[in-house]
């Protein structure tokens, strides 16, 4: 009994930071449908500007700012100075040169934060919480990591639902032509989906690393998982990639705490690979007619 | 040609008057002459129609006068200043609205927030307001949706504002795709084949509806249905294989034996 509670907290910890990664690549393929492989070092990059930035003296808030500042430029630059030249050719050009950014902001970090393990504070304790007696894997982090993607979904859904900017952004990545002939700067809501996707991403970079450690190629494998989720959301809906997130996140923590840890690659490619070949659309599509 | 239409020298003496003015506009396709040297004006508060049998070259010249398609020559004046490199993103801008023979209505957001990005013209609420919820940018959030409603309302269609548009039938989501151009309050509407789908009452009241438009603004449309265009077309533009072949008001666009020929064949 004990196990099995600690086991759904661990996973509902790490869900939702998958989920956080989920929506970051829902984000950015909804409005310009690229699978960006490059989100994971974007995050890294990011995660280590607030390391500077902590190390440097500032309190870890101050440095998660910092992170989701960066985050939001980055997003946005690269957005415009290395993703828009080549839209409008074939689509996999877009997600080539991701994978090519992958690779490139991975070596500049290795040259710029050095290649070996650095520890990352935590916010909050990381001992687990006490209920009565007894210690659950539920740590104060953990806790604050779950209300952080919480606030910033709800904020992201706020965004979307109930103002014009998020009405016009939909418009944008719905029909591009028809979102321009309505007078829609088409152009800066694609820059600024890429911005809030790779916001966050950051978000989640730092929620992993807190109480942990990084090194350039600490979000890779997370990169993996969050693709895994968004799948399993349908990779076009940004509820689904939350619960896609839960799902694997839970899936994970069992396939680790009862099979095996050294199984949980393993694990996920599984469910990544079943996904696919029972419900393609996703664990939430309808059923579509589809046009050959 | 009675009208001086498609001559070049019009540009020059370009009445100012004009909303939209199309002078000597020409569009080749690989070696196809889609357009051939055409113009036309649009006056204000005026409907404007243009015909032509199938493949004239109508849509071609309303993808001139909105920017999906860049003329090898020609030139484009609104109100009497010259367009140069119009793209599709400046005409809400220039007061222009267009509705598209496909609808284009998004699929995912209801009839109501399809209405709302049309409007886009009038709100700007910038990023930081919108995502920090100023009250100001609320306001302005506020009045959109109640102008877009107001529009709804006027057509007849506010009932289904919270539906998708697919859930709707044809003429409704025409009705739909109406309102979200009308309500960027544009001084000219470009409408294109508005009448293709429709029963005949559907037709009737919109023509009235059209007619009952030019007091705020002025209507270039392109249509196949002769009774349609000859009720409530102030000027006919009459395109044939890419040239005009005639211009003028109705009475004497009908009786002209060129558009006779185009429309009935040349020998019967």
């Amino acid at each position: 009994m004990q196990q099995l509670l600690n086991t759904s907290l661990v996973g509902l910890t790490l869900g939702f930071v998958y989920a956080a990664f989920a929506l970051a690549l829902v984000l950015v393929w909804r409005s310009t449908r690229v699978v960006n492989f490059a989100q994971a070092p974007m995050a890294m990059v990011t995660t280590f500007v607030a390391l500077v930035v902590i190390e440097g003296g500032a309190s870890w808030w101050l440095g998660l700012a910092a992170a989701l500042a960066s985050g939001l430029v980055l997003g946005a630059v690269l957005e415009r100075a290395v993703v828009r030249p080549v839209q409008g050719g074939s689509q996999i050009n877009a997600v080539i040169l991701t994978l090519g950014l992958f690779i490139v902001l991975h070596a500049l970090a290795a040259v710029v934060f050095g290649n070996r393990y650095r520890s990352f504070p935590a916010p909050f304790g990381i001992r687990g919480l006490e209920v009565g007696d007894r210690t659950v894997a539920l740590t104060p982090t953990g806790v604050f990591t779950i209300v952080a993607v919480l606030v910033v979904m709800a904020l992201l859904v706020a965004l979307f639902r109930f103002t014009d900017l998020g009405l016009r952004m939909r418009a944008a990545a719905f029909n591009r032509e028809v979102a321009r002939l309505l007078g829609v700067r088409v152009g800066r809501m694609l820059t600024l989906g890429w911005a809030l996707a790779s916001l966050v991403g950051s978000l989640a970079g730092v929620l992993i690393a807190s109480g942990s450690l990084v090194h350039p190629g600490f979000m890779d494998s997370v990169v993996v998982f969050g693709f895994v989720a968004a799948v399993l959301g349908g990779l076009d809906s940004p509820v689904g990639s939350v619960v896609g997130g839960l799902v694997l996140g839970l899936s994970l923590s069992f396939v680790s705490g009862y099979v095996g840890s050294q199984l949980v690659p393993l694990a996920a490619l599984l469910i990544l690979v079943l996904v696919l070949l029972v419900r393609p659309g996703g664990l939430f599509s309808t059923t579509t007619a589809r046009q050959v | 040609m009675p009208r001086s239409v498609a001559a070049p020298a019009s540009t020059s003496t370009s009445t100012p008057v004009s909303v939209l003015e199309l002078s000597d506009v020409t569009v080749t396709f690989g070696g196809l002459t889609a357009l051939d040297g055409v113009g036309l004006a649009v006056a204000p508060h005026q409907v404007h129609g243009v015909i032509g049998p199938n493949g004239a070259g109508k849509t071609t010249l309303f993808n001139v006068a909105c920017g999906f398609v860049r003329p090898d020559s020609g030139t484009l004046h609104h109100h009497g200043t010259p367009v140069r490199r119009l793209r599709p993103t400046d005409l809400a801008g220039l007061g222009v609205a267009r509705t598209l023979q496909g609808l284009g209505l998004f699929d995912r957001v209801t009839v109501l927030e399809n209405v709302m990005i049309g409007a886009d013209r009038h709100a700007r609420t910038g990023f930081l307001g919108s995502l920090l919820a100023l009250p100001r940018a609320h306001r302005e959030d506020r009045a959109l949706r109640e102008r877009a409603l107001a529009v709804l309302e006027e057509l007849g269609v506010a009932h289904v504002a919270a539906l998708l548009p697919p859930s709707l039938p044809y003429p409704l989501r025409k009705r739909v795709a109406l309102a979200r151009a009308l309500v960027a309050e544009p001084e000219l509407l470009l409408l294109d084949e508005p009448a293709s789908g429709l029963s005949a009452d559907e037709m009737d009241e919109l023509g009235t509806l059209v007619r009952g438009l030019t007091d705020r603004m002025s209507v270039l449309l392109v249509e196949h249905h002769m009774d349609l265009v000859m009720r409530v077309c102030d000027e006919i533009t009459v395109l044939d294989f890419g040239r005009v072949i005639a211009s003028g008001p109705p009475e004497r666009v009908r009786e002209d034996p060129a558009v006779l020929a185009a429309y009935l064949g040349e020998t019967v």
